[in-house]
Order: structure tokens, then sequence, then C-alpha cells
């Protein structure tokens, strides 16, 4: 099978890849390049345990084609903290108990982070729709959108 | 709320001090950062992948298997059949003696539900893998199959299980575990109302986030090192340990992480034919389920029925209980003679009944082998029976928590399986209940205990 060249930046790192042509962007990043942050719970787009940030934008890494991101900056959980600082959607999750298993936790996170990105003070409905493309199946869901709420609040008053 | 300090005085310090405190959970901040390893996040240079070539049919005798295209698909290593596998037939219980052993790891000339394995491929690439499995050739001759619990009681219903030789478990007790307490007939015979109710459920998918799977690395030192997503750890590498024939100590199983459970991850499904394959080619192997797999393939909770007949007295008592009990195993026993066994013990409820009879049957048909899930056996009991106590309630026109009260076991009493009561707390609970569901009850029930003499 031919080989094609990709090359992009993961969390501020130069990364470069021969992959075969039609990988997903999942499967470059856990199999290729191993970063095993984003998770593969369905490969067709249903789960969102796969969530990226490419480019700014939200993104589900099985329905990507790793060759379409070629030049792209991409961002996974494994990059969000800094020198070991846990980043506030992070240190949430941890407080408020809102990973159980973990599996979606990744996804979770990264959908969050688009969201806070965009609207830093969210109200709750805005935050449901937000992790809308996200499925938990331990949580029951209510621990992760206090996380969220409570990590935007904790934004909110370093900013102040 | 009054915390009871006389239950297990003995053993109680009360210097607690850790309820309303927050304590960091241990996996947490693996979870939150992504460091956490799952099993397929193990990843080895020249891993094998592996698909298995699934029944189409519910059920089907299988004439001839030809594996020759497969085997030339560009990419794959090596097909595996029955006669590879060196105890092909198992059961999962037989660790703690509940046999016959009635499942094939791959199917051996028959076929009992749709999605059964029937050959392994493993390949160079997932895909690779996946194209092969669609060129094996299996010639079946599809038989007559069995979907429903009572037709397949019903004599001359196919036969789903030639291991069991009747579409039923054979329990020591016979087809089914019974319960026999008092004279249940003597009950209706003296009750003011008799109620009969039929309640069913369908089989339920687990479905985690993240699919059953291992990945095995073959060890330099003969041994094979299986990561894996498994509930259940021992079961899963002493019944490997069977189905290989292999030794214990040749085995390293590492766990302890799934992704979601529910119950649904404690069968040994994928761990012996990958450690068997990761063995024939001397390379790492993966075997993952798709996500159709997981929700098509991968036990669900057993569809049930709960047949329950009442005796009930003006004054609220219930006086006789009859309760016939189904579970659907599906094709195979996995956990389901266990579950059955489970409702027998369960269906009185946390009620003192006088005359209690009851049968379970732990059922075959051609379905997905249905196995554990939370509260497995109890769950689908307790919704039957709490339908019912509201229904007998309504029939006798008393308020439907008050007539729990007159019924609730309370220390002391005889359970209908014959163990006594003891630590009840029923009652208490419901007083609680009704306050804080602003349900009130008569003064007489709040005052009620579960000491019979009040202490």
């Amino acid at each position: 099978m031919a080989k094609v060249p990709v090359q992009f930046t993961l969390n501020g790192s130069e990364e470069a890849e021969f992959i075969d042509s039609g990988t997903t962007l999942l499967n470059a990043l856990r199999d290729k390049i191993g970063d095993t942050s984003p998770k593969g719970g369905c490969h067709q787009g249903t789960c969102g345990a796969c969530s990226v940030i490419i480019d700014g934008e939200l993104r589900l890494s099985c329905l990507t084609l790793a060759e379409t991101c070629s030049g792209a900056a991409i961002t996974t959980l494994s990059g969000l903290s800094e020198s070991g600082v846990l980043h506030p959607l992070q240190r949430a999750f941890l407080d408020t108990f809102a990973t159980q298993c973990g599996f979606c936790t990744p996804g979770m996170i990264i959908a969050a982070k688009v969201l806070l990105d965009h609207t830093p003070n969210p109200s709750r409905d805005e935050v449901v729709e937000a992790l809308s493309g996200n499925i938990c199946r331990c949580t029951g869901y209510e621990p992760i959108i206090q996380a969220v709420l409570t990590a935007a609040r904790a934004n909110s008053q370093n900013a102040a | 709320m009054e915390l009871r300090k006389n239950y297990f005085a003995d053993v109680r310090k009360d210097d607690l001090h850790e309820i309303g405190q927050p304590r960091p959970r241990s996996d947490s901040p693996g979870h939150v950062t992504g460091k956490t390893a799952f099993f397929a996040d193990r990843n080895f240079p020249g891993m094998l992948h592996l698909k298995m070539v699934r029944s189409p049919h519910h059920h089907a005798r299988i004439r001839s298997i030809d594996t020759s295209e497969a085997e030339k698909h560009p990419g794959v290593v090596k097909v595996l059949t029955a006669k590879d596998v060196p105890h092909n037939v198992y059961t999962i219980l037989i660790l703690i003696q509940i046999g016959p052993e009635d499942e094939t790891v791959l199917a051996d000339g028959k076929v009992r539900w749709k999605g059964e394995a029937v050959v392994a491929v493993l390949a160079e690439t997932e895909r690779a893998a996946q194209e092969a499995a669609a060129k094996v050739k299996v010639d079946y001759e599809v038989l007559p199959a069995v979907f429903d619990m009572e037709e397949a009681l019903k004599p001359g219903a196919p036969l789903v299980n030639e291991y069991h030789g009747q579409n039923y478990y054979l329990y020591d007790s016979g087809a089914c575990r019974k319960v026999r307490f008092g004279d249940v007939e003597a009950g209706f015979a003296g009750a003011d109302h008799i109620l009969e109710q039929s309640y069913q459920s369908s089989p339920i998918e687990h479905a985690p986030t993240e699919t059953t799977g291992c990945v095995v690395m073959p060890e330099g030192n003969d041994r094979f090192t299986c990561y894996t997503n498994t509930q259940a750890m021992f079961f899963t590498l002493d019944n490997t340990s069977i189905i290989l024939q292999m030794p214990g100590s040749k085995l390293h199983f590492v766990g302890g992480t799934v992704g979601g459970g529910f119950g649904g991850k404690v069968d040994v499904i994928v761990e012996p034919i990958a450690i068997l394959g990761a063995k024939l080619t001397g390379r790492p192997v993966s075997f993952i389920y798709s996500r159709e797999e997981e929700m098509q393939i991968s036990s669900p909770r057993a569809a049930e029925k709960v047949v329950i007949k009442d005796g009930v007295m003006k004054d609220g008592r219930i006086i006789a209980r009859k309760v016939t009990g189904y579970t659907d195993a599906g094709a195979y026993s996995r956990h389901s003679p266990y579950g059955a066994q489970k409702g027998a013990g369960h269906y009185p409820g946390p009620y003192t009944i006088p005359n209690v009879w009851i049968d379970t049957y732990c059922v075959y048909t051609n379905r997905t082998p249905s196995s554990a899930m939370r509260g497995f056996g109890v769950t689908i009991g307790d919704f039957a029976l709490e339908v019912q106590m509201d229904k007998l309630a309504r029939l006798i026109g008393m308020d439907p928590l008050e007539f729990r009260f007159i019924n609730a076991y309370r220390d002391g009493d005889m359970k209908a399986h014959r163990q006594p009561t003891e630590g009840a707390a029923l009652i208490e609970c419901m007083q609680e209940a009704s306050r804080a569901a602003n349900w009130p009850v008569a003064e007489k029930y709040m005052a009620m205990s579960s000491y019979k003499n009040g202490a």
C-alpha cells in the first residue's frame, strides 16, 4: 500500500510520519505517533471519545483522514497540562469526581475546552449542548456538566 | 436521620469522620491527563490483528469450511479453526463445578446463535484481516431455531444445545431451581383476593464506551502477557489455562483498567483465541471488538419472564406467593444458571410471606448468549415484584407504601429459602423515604421498627 507523508503540529511539537493512505487521524496519533489520549470507542463518529482540536475547531479524529491534516495544529488531552500543572478543566474534573471509568474523559475535556475557548462563561444549557456529541456510560453526565461550569468559574475568577 | 447505633455495635468504633469529606480517586489523575493505560493503548511492533468470521444463521449445521482463499489474501498470517483450539468446548463456571462444558471457542460442526465465532483470521493489518475474513467460505445447512423460552420448553422444540440434551439447565433439584415454604395452595384457598400477573423483559446491552478486547505479547521467556479489559481476571486466567491446556504460570494477565463494564466483560471470549494466535504465530496479537460486535455479539442481560401469583388479605397481608421465573440464557450457559438461581432466592422480595412456591428455569434458545449485568437475576425480578406490590395495594384499596410496611421483613422473620432475617432496615428506610418524598403514612407505621419487639 502506498505510503503518504503527513506533517503537523501536535500539542506544539512538529510531527512527521509516513502513513498508509486512508489512515484516520485517530489511528495515526495512537499507532504511529504514540499519543493514546484520544480513544476509539466506535470508529464511526458517534461516541466522541476520539475528539481532538484541529486549528481551534472540535473534530472527531476517527472520521478525519490524517493526510488532510498536513500543516494543521492539533491539540489532544495529553497537551493540556503545562509543566505538570493541570489545566483548569482537568483540575475541575478531578475535584468534582467527573471521571469514573475514564474512557470518555479525554473527549469530554477536549469538547469542553473548545466550548470555554469560545464561550468563557457558558450557561448550563450551553455546556449540555457542547457535550452532546460525547457519550458517557458511567456518570449520568451531571458531574461532568458541573466540572465544566466549575472550570469556567475558576477561569473567570483568575481573569478578574 | 438517626443512625441506628445498636447495629453492629460490637464491631463499630464510631470514630467516623470520613463521610462528607472528599477524597481523591486514585485513578482520576491518569484519566484527566490521558495517561491511564487502557489495554488498547498498548501497541507493539509487528502486532497482528484478529478478526472473526461469524455465523449469519441462528442455528445451522456446518457442512464444510474452506479457508484457502482467505489464507492467500495479502497480509494474512494465520487462519484458525476449531481443530486448532486444544480444549475447544468449555464453560466459564466449570471452575466452581457448574457444568457441563457446553460452548465452543470456535464453532465445530454447528452454530447455535447468529454471530457465533467460526473462524479466526490473523493479518498484518485490521483491513487485511477483515477482507480475508470475508473470503472464508462456510457451507451451512440451516436448522429450525427457537427464540421464545416457553416454545423452547415445549416437547418437540428444536434442541439448542446437545451438551445439555434439553432446552433447560438441569440443576441438582431438576429442571428448575425450587423454593418451597409453607403450603402455597392452602394460602391461596384462604386468601381474600388472588392476583396473577406476567412480566417480561428484553435483553439489554451494557454498551460500554470501550469495546471488549485484549492485546497479547509473546514474551522471550515463553510466557504470554495479555493486556485485557476483563472484569473477571482470574476466571479468565483459569479458563484460558483450561482452553489452551497451558499452565497458568505461562500466562501473565494485566488488567484492572476497564473502560466501562457493567458486568458485560465477565465472560471469557477474546483472550484464549488471541493468546492462541500469539502462540501459533510468535507475534503480538490484538483482538478488539468493533462497535457493531460490542452491540450484537457481547452478552446482554438475559431476557426474563416472571409470572407471579399472590394471595392477599383485605387487611394487607400477603399470605401466599407463587412465582415461575424464566431466564433466557441464549445458546450457552455462561453465567445464566447462576442468575436464574439467584432469582429463586430473591422472588419473595424483602417481604415476609408465610407460604411461598418458586420455580426458576434457565432456558436455552438460539439467541445471543446472555450473561452478567448489574444485579442480574434480581433486577428484572425487582421490577416485576414492585409493580406487583403496587397492583396488590390498588386491588385492596390500600396506600402502596403502607401496604409495604405491613409486609416488610423484620429481624427474626424466616425467609422462604430458610435464611433467618437479620440486620433488616427496610422499615427504617421506608420511614425515611416517606419523610423525604413527602408521602405520609399512618402514625402506627412511623412507629414501627425492624425489631419486632420494638427495641
